[in-house]
């Protein structure tokens, strides 16, 4: 492909979308030969300027939080960035990996995926609300992680150990391939899959022992 | 008597920290007034950037200021990455940062930005680079050597060669051989002849490289996602040519690297210069879109390979030239391939040929098994094809050729430890059954058809000469400094065991000081290559007896006697046969009190200059164990691990279920049972998704990448592997090493993905489908018969 050939098919490419920019923005001016385009910082996301920050009252790990947030704000940033509770974890940011898994009423949720005032009214655990308050004792399923040595780096672990504590809740009995079934929207990078069923097993044997 | 601790399961010190989320990763951290950067990405795969237009968005609410490729380090006049530039080389480099007190506002100011791009030549495939006529990666040319850049193209007769599917004689860059192929050849019973594309992919670690970064009294204080630690300090201070004391690392936690966070990453620039230029702690937040793009990339081979048969199986000939799509900055994984491809199958003729070219893709960096991996999931298809041809058995073929200990490969004729393939190969076969298997293999019912597999794959596993540090302090326990990372295989913890052995402690009487440049940590290994294991049990070996030796000596000066009349346990040091004795923390206090080499006043002559810094500031808190590792040794440190897999293919679907998978190495002594498993079936693992899924699929008219996220190249999920996999280890320790250990970290993926390639074949009735990664859209064209695509931009589907 000659330099012709390729800086046409950029052109082709690019005067589109600088049109359509142009509709929206009515900013953009084109040399002769260059293609002026806009950078992308959300790269899909969209940002809202101007958008007004909201007080807003949540209950997390039991206790009653009161936040300004975005209307556009997901719960994960909320918690990570509102909160500090920097246990729930980014992994993508779009519902591919689960790092950032909470409990909505119970229920096993992308943090990424729910707009924080999407649960105002609910109750939301995440994975510093697993030990017990007034002991510290480790929950059944995290007890069950240490017996068995889980997780390699780990980035994937808050997510994976909030699903599982989902599922010991609603299938206390789960077979091998239940728990795989139930762990299956939590992606770990380093393959260590084996020993998280093990974590699963064990843990559904803790919680059922409780 | 202390406990035993090499060999035994503990889980790692920071487990309960991963667990409840405390654990800090480079993102989770804080500082007051800190704001958000965010970067500008190239829309295309090569341009020059003309002119900048931030003027509306300086203006918008909270944006501080922007950060442009002219304020940070540039590499001129030769292939080299910087964190900003003016010319793009791939679609997806970052242009600039903008910073804002808030990252919507930040992402809000880089949308109004205007840039003028001039656009350039762009390749995306090596072969089109090497076409006459056809594009380069550099408006220099393809090539860069001897200080300036040159143009390479072959001729139209190779070409026409290539698209006949053989061999093409075209210019190579690195040429060696061995033996006389064309005569072996000649003597071959079966020469088989293949084509072979082997796929890029993504190392994707979980934790994208965020980076938070301030300056505080002309320090810089530096939270970052790395593989390595002590490294990451002086590769940062070198990028900013600043004193490395003035560096203050803190990489407690890495969320996975695979060789793309080795000694941290080309990006961490921006958050430590944007920092300095506006006076504010800066987060530069990278999110999965970002790091698909600059996050690195393992290299794609396009290749061809004949290999030579004897009757009785033994391969008598391998002639292979490897073509590499190595990104704009280069990558020498191909090198690697053709030694391991000597290694693995003992040939004694080889010739190996291999190019590596320039593309505008984003960046290559090792992968897990460089290179090695690459190579043994591309051969042994072929190994499976040639077994059934000659009437063998591939686990007789795998045994006949694999190598002995006394094993000279590759153009040296190097040498290596130890070697331990054969007897992995013969457990691994034991516990898979692979002999009662042998009525599975091809078995079709229905639309399903039934293949096994094996993947013999070796890999580099040690590294010699690195330092110990270590100080028994006056609350009696052994704080073991590590230079290390902390990225989840548990060396960082495990490489400590040694030291407790040798002065006989309980492994809660030692403490671990990691993730803080502040608190001392050693020169150490880089934590790739699967060193570490190897390397540090060799430091915290030496720098343990070191430790040991002082302990005798300051009972003796204290006790009376001679070093040689005492011995210790469980934190007391005591006179043989009875009588005084001093507890540690006493030994500790003692040890301050005369000073000199016993509390690290005076340290070893022959300690790395940058130990030195470490153990100054630790002198006078306890008992100093400091020592380099001088243990010596000849030859390269090898691990090996073979994988048996057993799968069932849907000739319907052309989805491959992975019904068994059963993996056993040769990495030595184990220091970490449990870990070591999850090393051995998560590296598997990592290989099932290089064979089965990952990949690149770029629109070849615009240079864009089509799969760009998780879910378009996916990693192997729960569900994507095999409920109950099988690891074991040999635990033959090597005999050049004290502590017997080798690493793991590499072979694994190798094994995984070859033992499915090599399945998958053997479900196909000895068909090699010579493609990876094996997606349902190859395995159902190869069935219908179609012709597959010989490009590494375009999967089909």
């Amino acid at each position: 492909m000659g330099e012709v050939e390729s800086a046409g098919l950029l052109e082709t490419k690019y005067s589109r979308r600088k049109f359509i920019k142009g509709v929206i923005a009515a900013g953009a001016t084109a040399s002769s030969a260059g293609y002026f385009i806009g950078g992308s910082g959300l790269l899909g996301a969209q940002a809202v300027p101007g958008a007004a920050e909201r007080l807003i009252t949540l209950t997390i790990n039991g206790q009653q939080r009161r936040v300004d947030v975005l209307p556009n704000e997901t719960l994960a940033m909320t918690l990570r960035y509102r909160l500090n509770l920097t246990g729930t974890k980014l992994g993508c940011d779009r519902a591919e990996c689960g790092a950032c898994t909470v409990l909505v009423d119970g229920v096993s949720q992308y943090g990424c995926s729910m707009l924080t005032n999407q649960v105002r009214g609910s109750s939301i655990t995440t994975i510093e609300g697993l030990e017990n308050p007034d002991t510290g004792e480790l929950s059944p399923v995290q007890q069950a992680v240490i017996d068995e040595g889980g997780f390699q780096c780990a980035f994937c672990a808050p997510g994976f150990i909030m699903s599982m504590t989902a599922m010991v809740n609603e299938n206390p009995n789960p077979t091998r391939a239940e728990a795989a079934h139930a762990l299956s929207g939590n992606l770990c990078r380093c393959g260590d899959y084996d020993k998280i069923l093990n974590c699963a097993m064990r843990a559904a044997e803790l919680a059922r022992s409780v | 008597m202390a406990e035993k601790i090499i060999g035994t399961d503990i889980a790692p010190q920071d487990l309960v920290a991963k667990i409840t989320g405390r654990a800090k990763y480079a993102e989770d951290f804080r500082a007051d007034g800190m704001v958000f950067a965010k970067l500008l990405l190239s829309p295309m795969p090569h341009a020059r950037v003309r002119g900048v237009d931030a003027t509306r968005a300086l203006a918008m609410p909270g944006v501080i200021d922007i950060l442009r490729a002219d304020e940070v380090r540039q590499i001129e006049g030769r292939p080299g990455e910087a964190s900003l530039t003016d010319e793009p080389l791939y679609e997806g480099q970052p242009i600039l940062a903008v910073a804002a007190e808030t990252e919507e506002q930040a992402a809000a100011a880089i949308e109004a930005i205007e840039v003028d791009f001039e656009p350039l030549p762009f390749v995306l495939d090596p072969l089109d680079s090497l076409r006459p006529n056809g594009p380069n990666a550099y408006t220099g040319g393809n090539r860069f050597g001897g200080g300036e850049f040159s143009e390479l193209k072959w001729t139209e007769a190779d070409f026409e060669e290539i698209e006949a599917g053989r061999m093409p004689n075209g210019e190579a860059a690195v040429e060696w051989t061995k033996g006389d192929i064309d005569a072996a050849f000649s003597e071959s019973d079966l020469v088989l002849e293949e084509s072979i594309v082997h796929q890029s992919l993504t190392h994707h670690p979980m934790e994208p490289r965020s980076a938070m970064m301030y300056w505080e009294n002309g320090k810089l204080h530096a939270f970052v996602s790395t593989q390595s630690a002590q490294r990451t300090k002086y590769a940062i201070a070198g990028t900013l040519n600043i004193d490395p004391e003035d560096v203050i690392l803190v990489a407690e936690y890495c969320g996975g690297g695979f060789g793309s966070k080795i000694s941290g990453n080309t990006h961490m620039e921006v958050p430590a210069v944007f920092s300095r230029k506006i006076g504010r702690p800066v987060m530069l937040r990278i999110t999965r879109y970002e790091e698909n793009y600059i996050g690195r990339a393992r290299p794609g081979f396009q290749s061809w390979l004949k290999m030579g048969f004897l009757a009785d199986g033994t391969c008598n000939a391998i002639d292979l030239y490897i073509v590499q799509e190595s990104g704009p900055f280069g990558a020498s994984d191909f090198n690697t391939a053709g030694m391991i491809a000597d290694l693995v199958y003992t040939p004694q003729n080889m010739r190996f040929r291999g190019i590596a070219m320039y593309t505008n893709t984003p960046p290559k960096a090792a992968q897990r098994g460089p290179g090695g991996a690459q190579i043994v999931i591309m051969m042994e298809p072929i190994l499976e094809k040639a077994a059934r041809q000659l009437g063998l058995d591939r686990l007789e073929v795998h045994l006949k050729n694999a190598p002995d200990p006394d094993v000279g490969f590759g153009p040296r004729n190097s040498t290596l430890t130890s070697v331990h393939a054969k007897e992995a190969l013969e457990k691994g076969a034991e516990i898979f059954d692979w002999a009662g298997k042998q009525e599975l293999s091809g078995r079709v019912e229905g639309s399903k058809s039934t293949g096994i597999g094996i993947g013999l794959s070796p890999y580099t596993a040690g590294s010699r000469g690195y330092d110990g540090l270590m100080v028994i302090r006056p609350d009696g326990k052994l704080y073991v400094h590590q230079g290390l990372g902390n990225l989840g295989t548990h060396s960082i913890m495990d490489t400590a065991r040694p030291a407790a052995e040798i002065l006989n402690l309980n492994w809660d009487q030692v403490e671990l000081v990691w993730g803080d440049s502040s608190r001392g940590m050693p020169r150490s290994s880089v934590q790739a290559g699967s060193q570490t294991t190897h390397a540090h049990s060799r430091a915290n070996h030496a720098a343990g007896m070191d430790a040991r030796a002082k302990v005798l000596e300051v009972a003796a000066q204290t006790l009376g006697g001679s070093p040689s009349n005492y011995d210790m346990d469980n934190g007391r040091v005591f006179r043989r046969g009875g009588g005084a004795s001093m507890t540690f923390a006493q030994v500790a206090e003692r040890a301050i009190e005369l000073g000199g080499k016993y509390d690290g006043h005076e340290l070893p002559d022959n300690i790395h200059a940058t130990t030195v810094p470490a153990a100054n500031m630790l002198a006078g808190q306890g008992l100093m164990g400091v020592a380099r590792d001088n243990y010596g040794g000849s030859g390269g440190v090898y691990s090996w691990v073979a994988g048996f897999a057993l799968v069932e293919l849907d000739r319907e679907t052309g989805v491959v279920d992975i019904k068994e998978y059963v993996a056993v190495t040769d990495c030595g002594t184990v220091l970490h049972p449990r870990s070591l498993e999850a090393q051995v079936l998560g590296g598997s693992v990592q290989g099932i998704g290089q064979a089965m899924t990952q990949r690149w699929v770029f629109d070849p008219k615009w240079g864009v990448p089509f799969a760009n996220r998780l879910y378009t190249a996916r990693p192997p999920g729960i569900l994507d592997v095999p409920l109950d996999m099988k690891a074991d280890a040999l635990g033959i320790p090597d005999p050049q090493t004290p502590v017997g250990a080798k690493g793991i970290g590499e072979p694994p993926v190798g094994a995984g993905g070859a033992a499915l390639t090599s399945a998958v074949a053997d479900a196909m009735g000895g068909h090699c489908l010579c493609r990876t990664p094996l997606t349902p859209d190859i395995i159902l064209a190869e069935l219908e018969g179609l012709s597959q695509p010989f490009t590494l931009e375009q999967h089909i589907g």
